[in-house]
């Protein structure tokens, strides 16, 4: 959707001839320095000092409760912060802050204080761009290690240049006895290597006895600078095998969806219908594959055991897995949509492939019966997950949680619906929310959305099997090369696998973009893992980690 | 009781007799296998002790739990069902490094992350062998050209079998893992190819009397590690 579709759905602004960005400029008053355009919002320029007015005003009086996202990156002549705004009542509205800062003094306000989710997006603008927050708790690199030279992501950084690690640095930091004084405290290593940390993520615990006192998530240990990959690649082909890496839960499709969402909006292209019901059904399918395992390690985590409900959820997956392998070629890596469409139709004999889906959806619901049964009216379980992890809705608002932990915690919030795109509009089914805050409520909303999204997939077989033939238009005419022009700038979201995927992309009139840059939902939701946790129990703390689903590729990039 | 009904009792000898008779006849031959043509009437193995050990650490292994990138995903589905890397003596996936002896490596390395694996990997008790798994671990993969990324697993730890793909299907993996237990089993052991931790004072310097002097007073806190070394000056 562009902007001007925007504009015109809306017949208050068509009257008034007042367009969003000038409300909002009048609003600001005298705190607005200039004005841009980006495709998705309009943009307002605030000096670096008065970035917290503007924001704070911005969230109390004009209710932009959801900072997406923070864009980093520099330009010829200067820095430049982008805070992407939105709303979880109407994800539709946005606007964009923009903040430059000279080159050679690069400070500016940071905007923890307004949305907590800065935080982390602040450290990681310093870490990979240069920018400086003043104001800012804890300004220290976050994704690459503190021996690293350089911001890498800036204009003259020598990206070849080898980086060298000094064993100092990485000393075992359990060697010391870390108690301290009188306390009673200890300090624990959770990860990088450890089996209930989904993947390499490293929890400093401090501990006293069992209860979490303090807690502090060290990322960055699968940092493949991802959005290095794709600023080196061309629009057209070269950046599409990436997406599938950032969440590689087999939420490969969902994820190629957020490209493939922002470089259409950001070259005009329209998809064809077909092509959006078979990308609808192949996401979904990748929805259901990618909560199977938060399902399975969920209760491995909970459980500890290797047995029965990991490897029904592997079953399922497999399922999945051979679904979308006849669909795509891949089993993981699926490399399927192409801007304008996908890379080929369904697979020959159509009907095989239909009753193929078709036989899994009839047995999803004896499935989901048989997990309800070992997993959700356990009393064990329950006991572990009721209760625990407790996240309340505005502190999961001010964190920017989304996808199922947001949901979790009763925010009716889902870009599928809210800012709709693809197919979705045209099917029925509903947004999964469930109000208990705990790990329990996002575990069942997981368990709930796989329900939803066989609807979704059975409603996409029942259409595409009846789709006439001569009317199978998988792929839009795209040129060979994309050139948009210099200086767009975009920032779509789609709902993946954890939560809203958001990209941003500037181009620069080349065929590759001069900067790309993900938001991640899994990166907002990891952040509220100390919120859930200090004060309670270590083995909480393991099920509210098992709970986010947060899956590492995505949360470091 | 009443004397008229017989007591229940099998038929031993019957039993007995017709499994006899089909092992003789050949209608049975469970017991005929292999392994006891090659054994003939003699109950005794006679083997050399290394090749009886390399024997069972090949049909014994132990997995390390270790899950990075892409691939733990992959990894995950040859342990679980349908692959069942446990039906090839290879699926007990340990939590500790100390209880390993497989390491599979799974995924891209990154500079932060190398010192940490080279710690797990310092921890397995010896005899111990590494698979890398895809192709990140051959050389950074898709991620090569990454700033952070290290060029694959060799630059840190050695690897005895390397598997490509992006990510190798499970089939791949088991294939990879039959291979590296055929190794074992053979008793060949994969060259050493490691460059772990280099005196950075002395880079490329032929090392004589005077630079093992100086090597000797060095302080090991400033030891470093390398992660590109096609590249590094």
């Amino acid at each position: 959707m562009s902007l001007e579709e925007q504009q015109s759905d809306d017949p208050a602004e068509l009257e008034s001839g007042v367009s969003r960005g000038d409300e909002l400029a009048d609003l600001l008053g005298d705190l607005v320095v200039g004005r841009e355009e980006h495709l998705n919002a309009p943009g307002l320029v605030i000096r670096p000092d008065e970035v917290q007015d503007a924001l704070f005003k911005l969230r109390d009086e004009a209710g932009f409760d959801h900072l997406s996202c923070v864009t980093a990156q520099e330009y010829e002549d200067r820095y430049e912060s982008i805070y992407h705004l939105t709303k979880f009542d109407d994800r539709t509205d946005e606007v964009s802050v923009v903040v430059p800062t000279s080159k050679d003094n690069p400070v500016s306000q940071s905007a923890e204080p307004v949305f907590r989710t800065a935080d982390w997006h602040e450290r990681e603008a310093y870490d990979l761009v240069g920018i400086q927050y003043e104001d800012h708790p804890d300004l220290r690199r976050i994704l690459l290690p503190d021996t690293w030279q350089g911001h890498p992501l800036g204009l003259d950084y020598d990206q070849d240049r080898p980086q060298i690690a000094t064993l100092r640095e990485h000393a075992n930091p359990l060697e010391e006895d870390h108690r301290a004084g009188d306390s009673n405290t200890m300090y624990i290593n959770i990860g990088p290597h450890h089996p209930a940390t989904h993947g390499v993520l490293h929890v400093e615990t401090v501990v006293d006895g069992e209860q979490v006192v303090d807690l502090d998530s060290d990322i960055g240990y699968l940092h493949r600078c991802e959005e290095q990959m794709c600023q080196q690649g061309t629009y057209r082909h070269q950046i599409m095998p990436y997406p599938d890496r950032w969440d590689y839960i087999s939420a490969g499709l969902l994820n190629e969806w957020a490209y493939a969402r922002t470089a259409e909006d950001l070259a005009d292209i329209e998809v064809p219908e077909y092509a959006q019901i078979i990308r609808t059904m192949g996401a979904e399918l990748c929805r259901i594959a990618s909560h199977m395992i938060a399902l399975g390690t969920f209760a491995l985590d909970v459980y500890g055991d290797f047995t029965a409900i990991f490897m029904y959820a592997m079953r399922d997956r497999e399922i999945v897995q051979n679904i979308l392998e006849d669909l795509t070629g891949q089993r993981m890596m699926f490399n399927y949509f192409r801007l304008g469409g996908v890379v080929w139709d369904l697979p020959e004999p159509r009907e095989e492939f239909f009753e193929k889906i078709r036989d899994f959806i009839d047995e999803l619901p004896q499935a989901l019966e048989e997990y309800h049964d070992m997993i959700t009216s356990n009393e064990i379980l329950q006991a572990r997950t009721v209760g625990t992890g407790v996240l309340p809705p505005e502190v999961a608002k001010s964190y920017g949680a989304t996808g199922p932990v947001a949901r979790g915690s009763g925010i009716d919030y889902d870009l599928r619906r809210d800012d709709s795109y693809g197919y979705y509009d045209e099917l029925d089914w509903d947004v999964v929310v469930e109000d208990g805050c705990d790990n329990f409520s996002r575990l069942l909303v997981r368990m709930r959305e796989v329900e939803e999204s066989a609807k979704i997939i059975q409603q996409c077989v029942d259409l595409l099997e009846d789709w006439p033939e001569d009317e199978r238009n998988i792929q839009a005419n795209v040129p060979r090369t994309l050139k948009p022009e210099e200086d767009t700038e975009i920032y779509r979201a789609v709902e993946g696998a954890k939560g809203e995927l958001g990209i941003y992309i500037r181009a620069d009139g080349t065929d590759k973009p001069a900067r790309f840059k993900i938001r991640s939902p899994c990166f907002s939701n990891l952040q509220t893992l100390p919120e859930m946790s200090e004060g309670e129990y270590i083995p909480d703390m393991i099920a509210s980690l098992g709970s986010l689903d947060i899956v590492l590729g995505e949360v470091d990039r | 009781m009443s004397s008229e009904q017989k007591p229940f009792v099998t038929d031993d000898t019957q039993v007995q007799t017709e499994t006899r008779d089909a092992r003789m006849a050949g209608a049975d031959d469970r017991f005929n296998s292999k392994l006891r043509e090659a054994f003939g009437s003699s109950p005794f193995i006679l083997t050399k002790f290394d090749k009886f050990m390399n024997w069972v650490r090949g049909s014994s292994m132990f997995m390390l739990q270790f899950g990075i990138a892409c691939c733990s995903i992959e990894m995950m589905h040859t342990y679980g069902i349908k692959h069942d890397l446990d039906r090839f003596a290879a699926g007990v996936p340990r939590a500790s490094p100390r209880q390993a002896d497989v390491i599979i490596v799974p995924g891209t390395i990154v500079s932060k992350f190398a010192p940490r694996m080279k710690r797990v990997y310092d921890q397995m008790p010896e005899p111990k062998f590494v698979v890398g798994m895809g192709s990140c671990t051959i050389s950074g993969g898709p991620f090569q050209e990454g700033y952070n990324v290290i060029k694959g697993a060799e630059e840190v730890i050695p690897v005895d079998i390397h598997i490509p793909g992006c990510p190798p299907r499970p089939e791949a993996l088991i294939y990879g893992i039959a291979k590296l237990q055929e190794r074992i089993a053979n008793g060949e052991s994969s060259p050493v190819t490691v460059k772990p931790y280099e005196l950075e004072q002395f880079g490329d310097l032929e090392r004589d009397e005077i630079v093992d002097k100086l090597a000797a007073e060095i302080d090991e806190e400033d030891l470093v590690m390398r992660y590109n070394w096609a590249d590094s000056p």
